[in-house]
């Protein structure tokens, strides 16, 4: 599954433009502690946290992360949606919770 | 802190600077020395472990000391990762290298650091690991991948 697909199944808000919307999906992530992400997350994952600050970009890249995923619709800096679209990666926002979000991913993911 | 000689000659260094709370660098400073390796042609799963270093150790030094130097010596053999900070040092390292242990005020933890994972995750990913610090002095830790297996 792409990015964009996933943002269109589940009615996620793309904030990032057509960034990345081609890369492919394998897997998903759901952590608010950077280390725990750098540690455990795969690649081609989308990370699912409510961390909003710009050090989240610097975690993407280095992981290689297909999206990061904001859920609760909790408002980004413009600044930190800029440097991603600078950086190539894609935030994507949803209205439900990091739980709900997660299993949402599990069973988009398991379904392709 | 003195920088200690190597047992090997190095080949091909890389260096950053990174200061207090210079949070960008010092992810910035990892995502490239990954290009870099990349570039080499290293082998992913000693790439992903060097990233993981590089990222904990200059964030450790971004969130603890005022500032530091990372350092990264690539050698045929092996690769090493330096972080020579000035700060205010470890005083002790065995409570620091254990799981969940962190002195990062409330405010960089609510940023998602500072969970004590740290060095843990670097230990867990170094073959070598040396740790040498100074109270009020600062702190020098070296941590090296051979390219050979485990």
């Amino acid at each position: 599954m792409k990015v964009g697909e996933l943002a269109s199944a589940l009615g996620l808000e793309v904030l990032t433009g057509n960034v990345n919307l081609d890369r492919t999906i394998q897997s998903g992530y759901t952590s608010d502690l950077l280390s725990d992400v750098i540690a455990n997350i795969e690649e081609d994952a989308v990370w699912i946290t409510i961390q909003r600050h710009i050090n989240i970009l610097g975690v993407a890249k280095l992981k290689d992360i297909a999206a990061i995923l904001i859920p609760n619709n909790l408002q980004l800096d413009q600044e930190v949606i800029d440097k991603a679209r600078a950086e190539s990666i894609a935030i994507l926002r949803g209205r439900n919770t990091a739980f709900e979000l997660s299993g949402l991913l599990y069973n988009a993911l398991k379904e392709v | 802190m003195a920088v200690d000689t190597f047992q090997f000659t190095p080949k091909i260094n890389l260096e950053f600077a990174i200061r207090e709370k210079d949070f960008f660098v010092a992810g910035e400073s990892a995502s490239r020395v990954k290009k870099t390796l990349q570039q080499l042609g290293m082998q992913q799963e000693i790439i992903k472990r060097v990233a993981v270093i590089i990222y904990e150790a200059a964030m450790n030094v971004a969130i603890h000391a005022s500032h530091g130097m990372l350092r990264v010596f690539i050698s045929p053999e092996a690769i090493t990762i330096e972080t020579d900070d000035a700060g205010g040092g470890i005083p002790d390292v065995d409570l620091a290298m254990k799981e969940g242990y962190s002195t990062a005020t409330h405010e960089i933890r609510e940023m998602g650091f500072g969970a004590g994972m740290g060095l843990p995750n670097i230990r867990q990913c170094a073959d070598e690991l040396k740790i040498d610090s100074k109270v009020g002095v600062g702190t020098l830790l070296q941590a090296t991948v051979y390219f050979t297996n485990r």
